[in-house]
């Protein structure tokens, strides 16, 4: 009987990150047909990646999913938080080991060969994904209701710049999925693991 | 008298053929679901939108985003205001029409008709509204779409025309009715906040046709297909009175 191994990842981050990836999805494919209205860039999403059939379907599944995706990245930042997983996966941080990292990478040397120990380029990647996703909520929140949330509508610059800066996360967030699937496909064990904790 | 058969021979065949259609339809809709499964998990979306138990429980969703709105809204909030400078020249014409089917309108004619919770149902020729009080604003309309566009409107303070013919602010709803047959309604707090305006001008003259002659309502803090153009009639009323985008599917909110 082989040995059971330890848990890399506990039950709340599996069931927080399917989740999440369940509502990105819904947010990204419903949020390129809102974008199809009105593009930004002389350039439109094919129809068929998108979700709701029409801007009004669209808008319904965009205001209906920030429901799950919000609450469900609360959750997973205060456990992330007061579990210290956070603190204990994505840090340290140093400038000089993400370079080293960051250059093994590009050799196509970097290795993932423990799931439990994260590398620096993987360190950043998560926080910038995680930060990404707070800055699209935020920046949502000003689209949405830019009268009732006068500091962050200044924040954000007013209606119109919060517009750029949501399509900029998106558009930074789906490049971070990629990638994300990219490395699974080159490490699939870590899809064992983000399904069975192991 | 005659006695009625139960069926005649046509309209059981005409029974059978909308039964083998129903059929037909249902397996069409298996084979494209089971077909789509991928495209499920894809969610490229077309035949999830199409499914009656989600459009039922999005449009629940969007019920429920109507009354978290409700509560997010505050009258304390105001929506920004611009400088002559910043004012989107030319103004975009925007309808579910297009420009040769603005309604041409008798100003001479034209009364605003009244109806529903209000202590005085008389209606108000175009003369006795511009004597009223009136402001001006430089706001931003932001259209559902996602573009949006600075005006100057200038009309009467809503909440002021509300006091003025008695309409009971307890009431929940207000609505719309429009001589280009659009209609919509809006909830009694966004009515009462202070930059909610019956605007009659637009950039200082008297509302254009393609921007509402001879009235429309302007409110900076909600989108714009709840700024109603051409208004006829306006109705206090606590039956939820939907609208012409609300009734397909837009929020019916719809505001910030």
């Amino acid at each position: 009987m082989s040995q059971p191994t330890a848990v890399i990842h506990p039950l709340w981050v599996r069931v927080c990150h399917w989740i999440n990836a369940l509502a990105m999805a819904g947010m990204v494919f419903s949020g390129w047909r809102i974008y199809n209205a009105s593009p930004l860039f002389p350039f439109s999403f094919p129809s068929s990646l998108t979700l709701g059939g029409w801007l009004g379907g669209a808008l319904q599944w965009h205001f209906a999913m920030m429901w799950v995706l919000g609450i469900n990245g609360l959750i997973y930042c205060t456990l992330g938080v007061v579990t210290g997983r956070f603190a204990r996966t994505f840090f340290p941080i140093s400038v000089k080991g993400l370079l080293k990292d960051m250059s093994l990478a590009l050799r196509g040397k970097l290795q993932h060969a423990d799931l439990s120990h994260y590398n620096m380029v993987q360190k950043l990647a998560y926080l910038l994904a995680i930060l990404t996703g707070v800055m699209l909520v935020l920046s949502g929140l000003v689209i949405w209701k830019s009268v009732q949330f006068p500091l962050l509508r200044e924040l954000f610059g007013g209606y119109d710049t919060a517009r750029y800066i949501h399509f900029f996360c998106m558009s930074f967030i789906v490049a971070f999925v990629v990638i994300h699937l990219l490395m699974v496909l080159l490490v699939p064990k870590t899809l064992l693991a983000m399904l069975r904790g192991r | 008298m005659k006695k009625p058969t139960f069926l005649s021979s046509r309209d059981a065949e005409y029974l059978v053929k909308d039964a083998e259609k129903s059929v037909n339809a249902q397996r069409r809709n298996f084979l494209k679901q089971g077909l789509t499964l991928g495209g499920i998990m894809l969610l490229t979306g077309c035949d999830l939108s199409d499914n009656a138990s989600v459009e039922t429980a999005l449009l629940r969703m969007s019920r429920f985003n109507d009354r978290v709105q409700g509560f997010l809204f505050s009258d304390r909030h105001l929506a920004p205001e611009y400088a002559e400078s910043d004012i989107t020249r030319p103004f975009p014409f925007n309808a579910f029409y297009d420009r040769d089917q603005i309604p041409q309108i008798d100003g001479r004619d034209y009364q605003l008709a009244i109806r529903g919770l209000v202590r005085d149902t008389r209606s108000w020729s175009l003369p006795e509204l511009y004597r009223m009080q009136q402001v001006n604003q430089i706001t931003r309309h932001i259209c559902v779409e996602g573009w949006s566009a600075i005006g100057r409107w200038g009309g009467i303070p809503f909440h002021h025309f509300l006091q003025v013919i008695g309409a009971d602010t307890r009431a929940k709803y207000i609505s719309f009715r429009c001589a280009d047959d659009y209609y919509t309604s809006i909830d009694m707090a966004t009515a009462l906040h202070p930059q909610t305006l019956l605007a009659l001008t637009w950039d200082n003259q008297i509302l254009p046709p393609e921007y509402g002659y001879p009235m429309k309502l302007r409110i900076p803090t909600k989108l714009g297909y709840k700024n109603p153009k051409h208004i006829q009639v306006i109705e206090i009323t606590n039956r939820f009175p939907g609208g012409y985008w609300e009734d397909q599917g837009y929020n019916w909110f719809g505001g910030s």
